[in-house]
């Protein structure tokens, strides 16, 4: 008979928090860049660039993470009888919701992930963008109590769940054939970063098992940093969030070991000082997670379930974040790009549109 | 004896859906399709002390939500 999922208790999640948080510590150690250790709107962004969707010479390399995330929870999913391609919810609302959240997110620099490691790395910008996290998802819980729903998904031709799996193993072949050559931002079709985030990254190999491990574990435990907040504000359930507090604590404790915490708002890694918009993008990033229903995290392991409607998501993610870096509304260290603050503003009020139109009861 | 059918919602959906039963005594059947909304309804009712007995039908899974011996 079944088999209790042991990942679905408080310890589960608990374990599953604190393995993200210091597996992100790890692949910093191991090269990735300082407190992004494994962002998921970042790597999107970096692998947009590998693919030269955009050109931002400094944010290009196809990271093996986001491959290893889907993978992970891919081959979990198929262990535990729980792949099943589904689909047919809202796919294009889902797309945009996507777009404007990898917007929203690259005006703070990261998704709810990197906010927490930028917490534990001692990035106090990050808080901003963490009260702006919870103020969008608090809007989004406002919508659910309307009523909000993109309606429901249904069962799917087994092709359509194998898509974005695929797609990512793709992407694993392109950066085995077309490797890094030293020195060159081409190798082949796919684009490489010679200086800045993009250059900096752990070993291929580290980088993929340790995500397909967080990708493994994350499925079963249901991990998910939008959730973690919506189900406190929602139910007052505690569940989730005991999760992103694990996964706080120990992303904190690893970087004090490795001398990786350095409290302060100015010079911080990758990362601007711009307190307003810090919070206004994430809290466009985070209706938009709360609307699509996962965070950036979650929207891959359940593409890795099967799931095409978060697989239409994080696609949505991919062109909103190349978008982000051709359309100059991405920020940098020194700030937030020419159209940074319009991006969030109109991204914000599809948001909202969004909300109002699928809360109709009649809808 | 109230059936909810969240089949094909993904969360918060089911659990919204529940959540208001979860105050009166009323036995409830819930439909679910994946085992993220079988759990997260468990977890809500389990909370609310109630008994929750799954049957597995074809293709989705049925929780009976009791109360207090209440059939």
């Amino acid at each position: 008979m079944r088999i209790k999922n042991p990942f679905s208790t408080t310890a589960g999640i608990i374990l599953a928090g604190a393995l993200i948080g210091v597996a992100a510590i790890l692949l910093q150690q191991l090269g990735n860049p300082a407190n992004m250790g494994i962002c998921v709107a970042c790597f999107e962004r970096d692998i947009a660039g590998g693919l030269g969707l955009h050109r931002a010479a400094i944010v290009q390399y196809l990271r093996p993470e986001i491959a290893g995330l889907v993978l992970g929870a891919c081959l979990m999913a198929l262990l535990s009888g729980e792949f099943k391609p589904r689909g047919g919810s809202s796919p294009l609302v889902r797309f945009l919701l996507g777009m404007i959240a990898a917007i929203g997110a690259l005006v703070f620099l990261g998704c709810p992930w990197r906010a927490v490691l930028r917490l534990a790395g001692g990035d106090g910008n990050a808080l901003f963008g963490m009260a702006g996290l919870i103020v969008g998802i608090g809007i989004g819980t406002l919508f659910f109590k309307r009523g909000y729903t993109l309606g429901r998904s249904s069962a799917q031709n087994p092709v359509s769940g194998w898509i974005l799996p695929a797609l990512m193993l793709g992407l694993l072949g392109l950066s085995l054939v077309f490797p890094q050559i030293q020195g060159q931002q081409q190798s082949g079709p796919v684009f490489y970063s010679t200086s800045g985030p993009g250059s900096m990254h752990a070993p291929f190999l580290a980088s993929l098992v340790i995500a397909m491990l967080i990708g493994a574990v994350a499925q079963r435990s249901r991990f998910c940093t939008m959730g973690a907040f919506r189900d406190l504000i929602l139910f007052r359930y505690s569940h989730l969030f005991l999760g992103l507090l694990s996964m706080l604590l120990a992303a904190l404790i690893a970087n004090l070991f490795v001398g990786g915490f350095h409290p302060g708002f100015a010079g911080q890694p990758v990362a601007h000082t711009d307190g307003l918009w810090n919070f206004l993008g994430m809290t466009t990033a985070g209706l938009a997670f709360a609307l699509a229903g996962g965070c950036p995290g979650r929207q891959l392991f359940m593409a890795g379930e099967g799931d095409s409607d978060a697989a239409i998501f994080v696609l949505g993610m991919l062109v909103g974040a190349a978008t982000a870096h051709n359309l100059g509304t991405a920020s940098s260290g020194a700030g937030i790009g020419v159209y940074g603050a319009q991006a969030t503003l109109i991204g914000l009020a599809i948001c909202l549109v969004i909300g109002f139109m699928y809360s109709r009861k009649s809808a | 004896m109230q059936t909810i059918d969240t089949r094909g919602l993904s969360c918060p959906q089911p659990v919204l859906m529940v959540h208001p039963h979860l105050d009166a005594d009323e036995a409830l059947d819930v439909l679910v399709d994946s085992e993220a909304s079988r759990e997260n309804v468990s977890r809500a009712a389990a909370k609310r002390g109630w008994t929750v007995t799954p049957c597995e039908c074809d293709g989705h899974v049925r929780l009976e939500l009791r109360k207090n011996g209440v059939r």
